[in-house]
């Protein structure tokens, strides 16, 4: 069971075969998507017809629509990345204050409003969708009703779907920066106060500094949590697709490899993002 | 002690102080009002309502009625709860295995790397790895050429549209959510323990049913009921890769509030999911004794 207990060879093999049959598992469907952007037939299929660029590169007066020359594609990775960025900023700055006011305000009542802060994360994305799209719906009924305002941004679209996405991934923020504020040691606000700091300038020159590793992370996760949403956002979508529904659209007609070349795009993006993130994990000051 | 830890917050005295929590509590309260409490209401409200005519609504059971009333909906919902059960259930058996070699067995570097090298499929979006299993499975795809180049089949078969496809999907899917708590939990039990159960005479099924499962049950039921919460939950992986009669049930939400516009029928669905993944969440937590606080974020 562990190694420092006797097993015999059979077991080991066993146990080594599964792992690697485990991993198998893991990484070939993201193998054959990458793999298959570069086969140069029509389809996203075997047999292997040699290697080509044409689902990059590809020009639709050469009767292949590679990723770069897709218009409709790239205005959808354009949208998820503007919805990205909203939703990273707002999450990542309620997050903030809501750290603060779990790790640092004491009233009554808190208690019940932090464990509230984790039910979104237990409501389905789709249901999340739904009631919100519902009640944005009565809102802007009630604008047009006794307002006469027509509120164009509560209809389907994507200040929903930011809303959306938002109500979730704000909580996952919140979980990050209050568990790295938890650990800040207040001696350190004391001693700038002590030296004559203002209040602004101890938030500003200790407290967030310290914060920044979990700002960051925050940042990250809410960023890729929002580009990846697929189920609040099918929900809430208007005109203008993020990439994710433009490519289940696209799945359910049998695309051409253009998408395995839009998928290997995304790959090769959060591994860089991830390898940024791997090497400084530990950036900014930290309290001895 | 709040106040022994709050010298700055001490500093500053009456409406000041009450100003700044209030500014604090304004984004909070908002998000919690605005984006969750009141769509749910509104959602409650829906699905309890019936159009008697234009503009004109009663209160009635109307939808929950037509739930039970309809086998095509509750046979669905049925089928949904069963195969997420069986989909957790499987993620678990499968992941246990890998876990425990991450923790237990891989020392040092490949330990990080292996656990890393876990992490790093859920990095890509969901459809990206759904689009990788349609191009293994789907007829003219990968392994079912693979199976007639080794001669095991004549002609390709179709491996898509399958009930069993669809759990693949959803157990490779959720792969991540029980692999991570289970390492962790893993990781916390004494090897001296498992050494010690040995050297008294246990074997590897009575030290994994007495020690090892008992240590690792926290890490077990929180990946557990995030797996089975997002399964149920899920649109994608079933919409892709089940076939046209293999209905999910978040699909039946989306064509009653989308395609077919009846809100009404779609919120008392979405009540009827709600209430089975809260319901399914609380026995796990009933069921372990732990609180859900600890549990998400443990997750």
């Amino acid at each position: 069971m562990i190694p420092s207990l006797p097993r015999g060879s059979l077991e080991r093999v066993t146990i080594a075969g599964y792992v690697a049959a485990f991993f198998v598992f893991l990484f070939l469907p993201l193998a054959v998507v990458a793999v298959f952007a570069f086969n140069d037939a029509n389809y996203p299929a075997p047999p292997w017809r040699g290697v080509t660029l044409d689902w990059f590169v590809g020009a639709a007066s050469r009767g292949r629509v590679g990723l770069f020359a897709d218009r409709a594609l790239l205005s959808s990775i354009w949208t998820s990345v503007v919805v990205a960025g909203w939703v990273t900023v707002l999450a990542v700055a309620a997050g903030t204050a809501n750290a603060f006011l779990l790790e640092r305000a004491s009233f009554r009542g808190k208690a019940a409003l932090s464990l509230a802060m984790l039910v979104p994360l237990v409501i389905p994305g789709v249901i999340l969708g739904i009631s919100i799209l519902a009640f944005a719906s009565r809102l802007a009924r009630l604008a047009d009703d006794y307002l006469g305002l027509e509120l164009e941004f509560l209809r389907p679209g994507l200040p929903l779907v930011v809303a959306g996405q938002f109500s979730f991934i704000v909580s996952i923020a919140t979980l990050t920066i209050a568990a790295r504020l938890k650990r800040f040691d207040m001696a350190l606000e004391e001693a700038a106060l002590n030296l004559g700091a203002t209040r602004a300038a101890v938030l500003w020159t200790v407290t967030l500094p310290y914060l920044k590793p979990a700002l960051i992370g925050a940042a990250a996760i809410a960023f890729l949590m929002s580009f990846e949403n697929f189920n609040t956002t099918l929900m809430l979508v208007g005109s203008d697709p993020p990439l994710t529904i433009m490519m289940y659209g696209r799945m359910r007609e049998g695309a051409t490899p253009v998408l395995n070349a839009v998928s290997l795009f995304l790959m090769v993006a959060s591994a860089l993002l991830a390898l940024v993130l791997l090497r400084r994990p530990t950036a900014g000051p930290r309290p001895t | 002690m709040a106040a022994a830890l709050m010298p700055a917050a001490d500093a500053i005295v009456g409406p000041r102080r009450r100003l700044a929590l209030l500014l604090l509590l304004a984004p909070a309260l908002l998000w919690l009002f605005g984006l969750i409490v009141l769509p749910h209401v509104e959602l409650a409200i829906l699905s309890l309502r019936a159009r008697v005519a234009p503009r004109v609504f009663e209160w009635s059971f109307a939808q929950y009625l037509t739930f039970f009333e309809e086998p095509l909906y509750w046979r669905t919902f049925v089928r949904t709860a069963v195969m997420s059960i069986a989909a957790t259930l499987a993620t678990f058996a499968i992941a246990f295995p890998a876990a425990w070699y991450i923790a237990k067995v891989a020392k040092g570097r490949a330990h990080s790397l292996l656990f890393v090298l876990c992490l790093i499929p859920f990095w890509v979006s969901e459809t990206v790895r759904t689009l990788g299993w349609m191009i293994l499975l789907r007829e003219s795809g990968v392994l079912p050429r693979l199976l007639v180049d080794l001669g095991l089949t004549a002609t390709p078969v179709e491996l898509l549209y399958h009930d069993a496809t669809i759990l693949v999907g959803l157990v490779y899917t959720s792969m991540l959510f029980m692999v991570v708590p289970l390492v962790n939990a893993l990781e916390t039990l004494d090897d001296s323990l498992i050494e010690a159960a040995y050297d008294l005479g246990g074997n590897g099924w009575s030290i994994l049913r007495e020690i090892v499962i008992p240590h690792a049950m926290p890490g077990i039921t929180a990946g557990a009921i995030v797996v089975f919460m997002l399964t149920l939950g899920n649109y994608l992986t079933p919409t892709l890769l089940g076939g046209k009669n293999s209905l999910w049930f978040t699909e039946l939400i989306y064509t009653q509030f989308i395609t077919r516009f009846n809100w009404e029928q779609g919120a008392a669905f979405g009540f009827l999911l709600l209430g089975l993944s809260t319901a399914i969440v609380w026995c796990g937590l009933g069921l372990s004794g732990q609180r859900f606080a600890d549990v998400m974020r443990r997750s």
